[in-house]
């Protein structure tokens, strides 16, 4: 197996080249992944497992993102969010401690459970009525007169990270470094937010610091 | 040929409704920000799916920008959820009454 051979493995297994059949199986695997994690995240009891059934279904949506050539967002989903975000999820979770009296607790209402039941259906009714209206299963791609919000061709020559780039750094570069200033300021509100409310030493003056070590 | 864009969208709208139930039916306010993940992560399979089928790279920008706004969000929920526990001990959602000023 030399460079060449991986080469043109992947050049057969790269976008539109998949047989209709194997699209159909990768498509059917991550809509699999995603329904059993997403159902695993609302009802099994203990959070750890809901964290780790979360990262099935975010596997799953990675997997339904390279399907649909978007090989940059697979690769930051996994990352971030499988990588990252469940990581503090579970961080949080074995700092407080695992929560298992939310089932040993009487619930507030007694109809909560058959009613979010209810309007979870409704949700998913409402949102498939309304994809037979128009324009929302096929997306707004504007008028002749008015062309909509184009912000460069998702197919064509080039990769993909090179077009999103190009993408953020030119035409969303203002809304790219406000999310900048957004990361800060959340760092600070979590820092703020978790901040033990006694004075450290830094923030005491002498005399405190000598009160607090006499007593 | 791919799979029709149609499919991802209903699997998408089915994610959707899952993350609602879950962010109703759930008191743990751990597993109620997971199924807020949840609802995000069926918003993001929409755009992507749009970006295909317009062909339009700014669906996965917005991708970009969901993934950045949710990084930030979960920092912010889990250190409210960190404060709640300090001060009563329990990280359920008929506890946050608690934290009036």
């Amino acid at each position: 197996m030399t460079m060449a051979a991986y080469g043109g493995l992947l050049a057969a297994s790269s976008g539109t080249h998949l047989g209709h059949a194997s699209a159909w199986a990768v498509f059917t695997t991550g809509a699999v992944l995603i329904l059993a994690g997403a159902f695993g995240v609302i009802l099994l009891r203990n959070p750890v497992h809901c964290a780790l059934m979360l990262v099935v279904t975010l596997f799953g949506v990675a997997i339904e993102f390279v399907d649909e050539s978007a090989d940059f967002l697979a690769a930051v989903q996994i990352i971030v969010y499988a990588g990252a975000i469940v990581i503090l999820f579970l961080f949080v979770i074995m700092f407080l401690g695992v929560d298992k009296r939310e089932a040993a607790r009487p619930e507030a209402t007694r109809f909560q459970k058959p009613l979010a039941a209810l309007l979870g259906v409704v949700t998913l009714i409402e949102i498939l009525v309304l994809s037979r209206v128009q324009n929302w299963t096929t997306g707004y791609s504007g008028t002749s007169a008015n062309p909509g919000g184009f912000a460069g061709a998702l197919n064509g020559p080039g990769e993909n990270v090179q077009k999103l780039g190009q993408s953020i750094y030119t035409r969303y570069l203002l809304p790219f470094e406000m999310t900048a200033a957004l990361l800060v300021i959340a760092v600070v509100a979590a820092v703020v937010l978790s901040r033990r409310q006694e004075p450290v030493a830094s923030e005491m003056s002498r005399a405190e610091q000598e009160e607090v070590v006499a007593s | 040929m791919s799979v029709p864009g149609a499919w991802y969208l209903i699997l998408a709208a089915v994610l959707f409704g899952i993350g609602a139930t879950g962010l109703l039916v759930r008191r743990n306010v751990l597993v109620m920000f997971m199924c807020v993940e949840l609802m995000l992560n069926a918003v993001n399979l929409t755009f992507v799916t749009f970006a295909r089928l317009q062909n339009d790279i700014g669906g996965q920008v917005s991708v970009f920008f969901v993934l950045v706004v949710a990084a930030a969000e979960v920092v912010v929920g889990l250190a409210i959820i960190v404060a709640m526990f300090r001060r009563r001990a329990a990280a359920t959602a008929d506890d946050i009454h608690s934290l009036k000023g």
